[in-house]
């Protein structure tokens, strides 16, 4: 993935004239790190691994890190948007195509083929570019690398070397530098050091899974899949606290940072997909399809991706669940009338509270509340043990792992970047982002607040907004942008050329406007615009 | 059914067909001969610019006027009969009308300079100046703009975005100091300098010269007789009422379409709006042609009502008004005046880095609040409107202004250092 991004960085521009010389040299360095990777490819056997694993990670660093120098170094600071539909990379052009298909390429390799980039087989040990990954890979956790590992260590340097890009790109806005330091922060020691380090403190006696602090269910699916489970009751208190601590996640801290910041503390502060979508993804954001029709298609395949989650992730549990009360309190048939009555309170609590705003959104959200309980009792009646409805539990799992977590999130999603814009998982496929997005549309603080009437409908801020809304359909009404899917990335207040837009958490009060409130104008006349 | 025919699909036009929709079922035809679709002309810059590609300047998806019923018609139209209530087209084609709103906006300013009619030379106003301009940058060496106004700032930044030098030729002393006041005015001097490109103040065209092919090659300055080599030159000394075709009608012109305060021109049924209305009397201290986004926008609002049966007067608010020049954001509420009204105070602070600055008008002797310009800081609109509908004093307005910081979240605040400046001087003062 880093390979492509880094290779059509550097081709960014279509005349090569217009490169200066430091972009040039960052060019060359970076290039020369993956060049060492792609030899390892090919089975060039390194003598000295570590070194020439070290020269080629730091020179696929500093490449980038001149090349931004280069493109933003002697430049007066302020928005830096010039050529972005010029360039071929960045408007869906040859060079975009070409990247969108290396990077999808990648991914599939990396998902399904393995063994391409050297995995071991059974037991032997690994060769070609997994294999130059061992020696790091055994300083952290003391184990060899794995195709995982190889993709953790590219994903990690793409957020922290692009994300310095970024800082240097916006480095008149604090927002966006404070933000930005966050998503490095996070990726770095949240799902690349410290799980690694976890690993460093199994023994024999003691194994704690795999654990990604930050990575909330639903989007860390496999959370509660039964082996997961297990592996977490067998490391005793530490265990428990971190299943304790997954499951306040969802269910307290989730919330509660929701209602008071917006789905943003999330999206675009901690989150990895949306950290390397901030960063090494930061040139594809105009991509996306603002039309009302891709919205459409937006929310019924979202929820509908939450739907099957919900029911996939309760059927698992659901299937490794006892049915004897004697043995563990909470059997499959406890738990089938719990999340029945969690959902059921869940939704007549927002239908009472949010009626009026709502409105026909609440006959989809009522459908959406209607497939789960009916796959509820069908679970009841058709799942015997190991089984969800009439399929075997590891046939689902297997089947959602490929769908979401493999196709939609890296394929599509990171794969697809140059064509379809860098939020296509955040906005059409993850559990998660539908989660946040309802509770930022219901209970939370958080607007994009509208100024007045300065708004020119230049279209700026719709442009560049990476979630395809159409912001300046609200500014140029003088309406304030309350959105589902907004992940307040701040993008479209930091282009605005007129200082109309701005992120903020205030009182409930006027935060949904509905009415033309442009001001500048008769007031009696706003009045008159307004009635209905 | 009424028919009710637009001239123009600018912000004005579409405004008004927008909420004469809202408000009933008649029939609406909008003409224009620029573009069969409503864009932002405000944006054409950032096309130019490579930011946006032209259909992202259009602020409707092209589905929008079907649904709307609102009809849209290509044409140019040559002349207005206003007793047969006719449109008479470029192609000699007609069409008829119940109620006509002339929407027509304006066109570049020339002033008679020899050889403003080459090729290369071009104002910036209409999507073919921008085809225009997109035609003659291959090649092009260098470019002079003519004209330090909102106009001759974009689109010296737009041809800095594609590293082409500009050599911009600005009449005054100081940038745009026509309205901004001296501080302001040199900073934006100071701004266009750090951009390098070469701003020549008080300098004027005299004249522009032709290669053999008929292309613009060089212009010569008025003051000094150089001449300077260039490709491109940019007419941008201001706007006039696009209303030539108006002249064999009945309908009466001056500089623009005159209107009465209800938009109304001298012809039953006939209105005009937007940038190519003037008005008989100026409104408040407003000039009587205000070729601005908003208020084109609000007299499309306010037409609306009165062709839909509620006749309403045009009645602007408070004055407010907002641009970029290059990477500084600047935005006004109220007036200030770049040479002081007699009643008129001002207090100015500026920030070290000499790119952020506000500067406060009240009056003398009430010391009632009356306009805030302010660049490199983001303002509340709201806040600032009710202040001044409030009549707040300075006082009140310095000690309150981080109420109306707009500045995204994290930004440095500047409120405390305002008002120990503003104190200090009044200390100074006493
Ligand atoms: C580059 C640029 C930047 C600007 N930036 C700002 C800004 O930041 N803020 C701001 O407030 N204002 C700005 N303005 C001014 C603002 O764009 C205008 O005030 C506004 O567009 C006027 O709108 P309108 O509807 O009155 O006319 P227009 O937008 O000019 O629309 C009139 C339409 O009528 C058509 N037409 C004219 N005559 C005929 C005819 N005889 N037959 C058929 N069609 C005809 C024209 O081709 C045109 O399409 C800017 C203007 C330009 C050119
Ligand atoms: S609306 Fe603005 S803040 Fe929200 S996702 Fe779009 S660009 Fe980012
Ligand atoms: S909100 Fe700002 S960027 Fe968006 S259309 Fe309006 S002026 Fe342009």
């Amino acid at each position: 993935m880093k390979n492509n991004l880094e290779q059509s960085m550097s081709l960014a521009n279509p005349a090569p004239a217009n490169l200066s010389l430091m972009q040039k040299i960052g060019t060359l360095i970076g290039m020369t790190g993956l060049g060492i990777i792609l030899l390892a490819a090919f089975n060039v056997d390194f003598p000295n691994k570590g070194l020439w694993l070290a020269i080629s990670l730091l020179s696929i660093t500093a490449g980038v890190i001149m090349f931004s120098y280069g493109l933003y170094g002697n430049t007066v600071e302020g928005i830096k948007n010039n050529g972005v539909w010029s360039k071929s990379i960045s408007s869906r052009g040859l060079l975009g195509w070409l990247a969108g298909i290396s990077l999808t390429g990648f991914y599939i390799v990396l998902y399904f083929y393995p063994e391409y980039i050297g995995l071991a087989k059974d037991g032997g040990s690994n060769t070609g570019i997994i294999a130059l990954f061992d020696p790091l890979s055994r300083i952290l956790s003391g184990n060899p690398a794995s195709q995982w590992f190889v993709y953790g260590t590219l994903y990690t340097i793409a957020i922290l070397t692009f994300g310095i890009k970024f800082i240097w790109k916006y480095r008149h806005n604090r927002y966006h530098q404070i933000r930005t330091i966050s998503v490095m922060f996070f990726q770095t020691a949240f799902a690349f050091l410290i799980p690694e380090f976890m690993a460093r403190l199994n023994s024999d006696t003691f194994k704690l899974p795999y654990y990604d602090l930050k990575n909330v269910w639903p989007l860390n699916h496999y959370l509660f899949e039964g082996y997961n489970v297990k592996s977490f009751i067998n490391a005793g208190n530490i265990g428990l606290a971190l299943l304790i601590f997954g499951i306040l996640s969802i269910f307290v801290i989730t919330p509660i940072l929701t209602y008071k910041f917006g789905k943003r503390w999330y999206c675009s502060w901690v989150c990895g997909c949306g950290g390397l979508a901030e960063t090494a993804g930061d040139s594809f954001r105009q991509l996306s399809d603002k039309s009302i029709f891709a919205w459409k298609v937006e929310r019924w395949v979202i929820h509908s991706v939450l739907v099957f989650i919900v029911v996939a992730t309760t059927g698992i549990v659901h299937s490794y669940l006892g049915n004897d009360t004697s043995k563990y309190w909470l059997t499959k048939d406890t738990f089938l009338i719990g999340v029945a009555v969690f959902l059921a309170t869940l939704f007549g609590a927002i239908w009472y509270f949010k009626r009026h705003e709502l409105k026909k959104d609440a006959r989809y959200g009522a459908i959406g509340y209607l497939v789960i309980i009916l796959a509820l009792i069908a679970l009841h009646y058709t799942s015997g043990e190991q089984n969800i409805f009439i399929w075997k539990a590891s046939k689902v799992k297997s089947a959602y792992g490929f769908l979401i977590g493999s196709i939609f999130s890296g394929v599509v999603g990171t794969g697809f970047y140059p064509i379809l814009g860098n939020r296509v998982w955040c906005r059409m496929g993850c559990p998660m982002a539908a989660i946040l997005g309802m509770q930022q549309r219901l209970f939370s603080k958080f607007r994009i607040t509208t100024n007045g009437g300065q708004c020119i409908s230049c279209g700026n801020c719709s442009t560049y907004c990476e979630m395809g809304i159409d912001v300046r359909s609200y500014a140029q009404k003088g309406e304030n942008i309350v959105r589902s899917s907004c992940v307040g990335c701040g993008v479209c207040s930091a282009v605005c050329p007129r200082g109309v837009l701005k992120l903020e958490n205030g009182a409930q009060e006027g935060r949904i406007n509905p009415n033309e409130i442009l001001l500048g104008n008769d007031v009696n006349l706003m009045d008159l615009v307004n009635k209905k | 059914m009424e028919h009710i025919v637009i001239i123009g699909n600018g912000i004005s036009g579409v405004t008004t067909a927008r909420h004469i929709r809202k408000l009933s079922d008649k029939k609406i035809t909008i003409v224009s001969a620029e573009t069969d679709y409503f864009f932002s002309r405000t944006a054409l810059m950032y096309v130019y610019m490579g930011h946006m590609k032209f259909e992202h300047t259009q602020p409707y998806e092209n589905w929008f006027w079907k649904k709307n019923r609102i009809n849209l018609k290509n044409g140019y139209v040559t002349a207005v009969d206003t007793d047969n209530k006719e449109l008479k087209f470029a192609d000699n084609s007609t069409m008829s009308y119940d109620k006509l709103v002339i929407a027509t906006g304006s066109k570049p300013n020339k002033f008679g300079w020899p050889g403003q009619d080459l090729d290369g030379v071009m104002g910036m106003y209409h999507r073919q100046d921008l085809e225009n301009l997109e035609k003659c940058t291959p090649g092009t060496k260098r470019a002079v703009i003519v004209g330090g106004g909102l106009i001759g700032i974009e689109l010296a930044e737009m041809l800095s975005s594609r590293n082409i030098p500009v050599t911009f030729l600005v009449r005054e002393s100081s940038f745009w100091n026509g309205v901004l006041p001296a501080g302001e005015s040199d900073m934006i001097n100071r701004h266009i300098r750090e951009h390098h490109i070469d701003l020549r103040l008080s300098t004027n065209l005299k004249e522009i010269q032709a290669d053999e092919n008929g292309r613009a090659k060089a212009v010569v300055i008025e003051e000094t007789g150089e001449v300077i080599e260039c490709q491109i030159v940019g007419l941008t000394a201001g706007v006039s009422p696009n209303i030539d075709f108006l002249k064999d009608s009945k309908i009466e012109i001056n500089r623009g379409v005159l209107v009465n305060r209800h938009l109304e021109t001298n012809i039953h049924d006939v209105y005009a709006i937007g940038d190519c209305a003037q008005q008989h009397e100026a409104i408040g201290l407003r000039r009587p042609i205000e070729a601005v986004w908003y208020t084109g926008r609000m007299m499309g609002e306010t037409l609306a009502q009165t062709i839909c049966g509620n006749k309403t007067e045009y009645k602007p608010g408070h004055w407010f008004n907002s641009a970029k020049f290059l990477d500084i954001e600047y935005q006004t509420y109220g007036w200030v005046f770049s040479k002081p009204m007699e009643y008129e105070k001002q207090f100015y602070w500026e920030h070290e880095d000499g790119k952020k600055c506000i500067r406060i008008s009240y009056h003398k002797d009430t010391k009632e609040f009356l306009g805030i310009n302010n660049f490199g800081i983001r303002m509340r609109h709201e806040i600032f409107d009710k202040w001044l509908t409030e009549k707040r004093d300075i006082d009140y307005v310095i000690n309150h202004l981080k109420e109306a910081n707009f500045d995204p979240e994290f930004f440095k605040q500047h409120e405390a250092e305002i008002l120990q400046h503003y104190n200090s001087q009044l200390v100074t003062n006493a």
